[in-house]
């Protein structure tokens, strides 16, 4: 979408020229400005944790939106971020003088119940936190890249894809419900209290923490843009839109496949990992198929082919469902099932759609009274776009087909 | 496997082969619908479960009539049942292909979003009307007790009635697809629409019917499914996702494959959970098989067509 190239590159190309970043501005300005001074600081929290949902679905407008990469089990990576974090977290809370009670002291209560009488191997890098964070980040990129490795290579996409990430997601789920005294089973990690010392409890921490997430989310969403805009960004709308090509060009599809998922589950982790803490535990209804597929419909609702668009969706679906689910819980979901049919057949692009459709407009005009010069290229570059989706799913019909 | 003896082991395994084969049947029974919607049609239709359980409670809404209201029809209701269940989600799956499946052929994976979304919708739809708690259907006299094989071994009716629908089933989608002229047409307008249209085949109307038809078969799976167990508003939704691993790992077109592997997930999984818990046999045979479709993307069966 650097189309202004020839006129003059400039830093904010990288990232998809000026409006993009002033779009970013304007997100940046409100979680970081406007939402802490309207919200106390219990709604503050709950916000934070819808933000924690924007990275999963900024994740998603990277791998589907422009990959074409259909992932139902972003809850996956967005578990493996959270536990990874509140296994940290466990281990803190549970010292040897906390846990003087237990028959074992110095391990996780859950596993004291589960007889467990030391600490499995698998958790004994929580201890650190340096180690804790690479963790986080490198655990969901390698099992992304596995999974993607495996699947692309072999011109595995479109359906396949979702249905064998969902089968993934729904066995993650029955694997830590079932070991329960490895992973807490059902209830998840919970009681978590501290972070090397410091109470994330109180209203001040939670303040830190959200301010963190809400940083976290806009550095987040510039990592997406300037993917977006890289040299692999323009490869992954060539193969979207005509994948066969861009193989006879000499480009490997599938790795461009992979680095775009691996940086989806990359996302989806910090934004799990931020969730353990604004939330203070961590369980396996985050990971599983039910979690994963509301995932992919905030990102649905904000438009999947815009960053933004995707964390307002993130946000404004969490909202609309806590406040309708806490006084009409039967409705909600069939508002949910509502929203999954209208956002597919109604309004594809979401709610980015909508915006440049009806503002585009609006925005050319003004730009015409304030400045003199064409406005061209820029307003018009997003256009072709709109007829994209139903292109593009029958180009991943194609490639899940010539598995057979 | 140490502390069995052989004579042990064989009686484990046949056991754990019979309570295998209740599984293999809800599989089939399922996947049968979708071997076709899936299979032939490239939809996918996340509410299949759905309508399963449509079935099954047209099944207990049957069941309650003839007990409560005309006792004396009690014996003979289960087959009335099957027709409705049939006609009932036959008719639903119909306005679904009209309404929505229509205008997303091109979109398959919108199609799985918004089936997701109808999904939600008739659960939600369902424990309002019928409360949230299961529902057991009254089974007529001749369903109960059970058949005496040896005196080790002794199989429930239900069980034997259940493996019987599933064995007609299967044999009659087999005619249907692969024997008869509506079998032709599908795979025609499957394999390349245009021509199918070029030879006179009025595509709309069978991607119509055939989406209606695989709606039919999983009522009738959902009819079976009440004989052997309770209905609640998620029973179909609990099996959706291995349903359609096993619709994939057989090889997406190949009925036969379908078939075989939902023997060999079903057997797996119950075999090995007489060793492991419950839940390590699940995720053991469904790692095993996401790996093997790893390796062998088109299933076990791999259609031999070029599409």
């Amino acid at each position: 979408m650097s189309t202004q190239s020839v006129v003059k590159a400039s830093w904010m190309d990288k990232f998809g020229g000026r409006g993009k970043l002033l779009q970013i501005l304007i997100i940046a300005i409100l979680i970081l400005g406007v939402l802490p001074m309207v919200a106390d600081i219990f709604r503050l929290n709950l916000y934070g944790k819808y933000l924690t949902y924007a990275f999963v679905a900024a994740g998603l407008v990277l791998c589907w939106g422009y990959g074409g990469i259909l992932s139902l089990g972003q809850g996956i990576f967005f578990g493996l971020g959270g536990y990874g974090m509140a296994m940290f977290l466990k281990l803190e809370a549970s010292s040897p003088e906390n846990t003087a009670i237990q028959s074992t002291p110095g391990i996780p209560d859950f596993m004291d119940w589960n007889q467990l009488t030391e600490l499995p191997w698998f958790w004994e890098p929580f201890h650190s936190f340096p180690l804790t964070i690479l963790l986080i980040l490198t655990v969901p990129a390698f099992f992304a890249f596995v999974i993607g490795y495996a699947m692309f290579k072999r011109r595995v996409g479109g359906v396949y894809f979702a249905i064998i990430t969902q089968a993934i997601a729904s066995i993650m789920t029955i694997l830590i419900i079932g070991q329960q005294g490895y992973t807490g089973g059902i209830n998840g990690i919970t009681d978590l209290r501290t972070l090397m010392g410091w109470s994330i409890q109180t209203d001040f921490a939670q303040y830190v923490l959200y301010f963190a997430c809400g940083i976290a989310l806009i550095l987040c969403l510039l990592a997406g843009q300037y993917i977006l805009n890289s040299r692999y960004g323009q490869l992954l709308i060539a193969m979207r839109d005509q994948e066969d090509r861009v193989r006879f060009s000499g480009y490997d599809v599938a790795n461009i496949k992979i680095f775009v998922f691996v940086a989806a589950s990359v996302f989806s982790a910090i934004g799990g990992a931020f969730f353990t803490l604004q939330v203070g535990f961590m369980s396996p209804s985050f990971v599983g198929t039910v979690a994963s597929i509301e995932m992919v419909i905030f990102c649905a609702v904000g438009g999947r082919l815009s960053l933004i668009g995707a964390a307002y969706g993130a946000f404004l679906v969490n909202l609309a469902k806590s406040s309708l689910s806490e006084s009409f819980p039967q409705l909600w979901v069939v508002a949910m099932g509502a929203l999954f049919i209208a956002v597919v057949m109604l309004f594809p692009r979401g709610l980015a759609g909508l915006v440049s459709d009806y503002a585009g407009p609006v925005r050319e005009r003004l730009a015409g009274l304030f400045n003199r010069k064409p406005p061209a290229p820029k307003v018009e570059a997003p256009k072709p776009e709109s007829a994209r989706p139903q292109k593009r799913d029958g180009v991943s019909i194609g490639s899940a087909q010539e598995t057979h | 496997m140490g502390g069995y003896t052989g004579e042990e082991l064989t009686a484990i395994f046949l056991m754990q082969g019979f309570s295998g084969l209740s599984l293999f049947c809800v599989f089939l029974l399922m996947a049968l619908g979708l071997a076709i919607i899936f299979g032939q049609m490239g939809v996918i239709n996340m509410a299949h479960g759905e309508f399963l359980t449509l079935g099954a409670y047209i099944t207990y809404l049957t069941s309650y009539l003839a007990s409560d209201v005309w006792p004396f029809l009690l014996d003979y209701y289960f087959p009335v049942a099957i027709i409705l269940a049939f006609l009932g989600t036959f008719i639903l799956g119909y306005l679904v292909e009209r309404f929505l499946i229509r205008f997303l052929y091109n979109r398959p994976l919108d199609t799985l979003l918004a089936t997701w979304g109808l999904g939600l919708i008739l659960q939600q739809i369902f424990r309002s009307v019928f409360g949230p708690r299961e529902k057991s259907v009254v089974m007529p006299d001749w369903l109960m007790g059970s058949y005496q094989a040896t005196d080790m071994v002794d199989i429930p009716l239900n069980g034997l009635m259940v493996v019987g629908i599933t064995i007609l089933l299967t044999i009659g989608v087999f005619i249907l697809l692969y024997k008869s002229r509506w079998g032709i047409k599908v795979r025609a307008t499957t394999q390349n629409r245009t021509m199918a249209n070029a030879a006179g085949i009025n595509t709309d109307r069978v991607d119509r019917l055939t989406f209606a038809l695989g709606c039919g078969i999983a009522g009738v799976a959902g009819a079976a499914f009440t004989t052997i167990a309770s209905t609640g508003p998620t029973t179909g939704s609990l099996y959706i996702v291995d349903t359609f691993l096993v619709v994939v790992f057989g090889g997406a077109a190949s009925l036969l494959g379908t078939v075989a592997s939902a023997f060999g997930i079903a057997q797996a999984q119950s075999i090995l959970s007489f060793f492991l818990s419950g839940s390590m046999a699940k995720v053991i045979t469904l790692m095993t098989v996401v790996i093997i479709l790893m390796f062998r993307p088109q299933g076990l069966f791999a259609s031999k067509v070029r599409r």
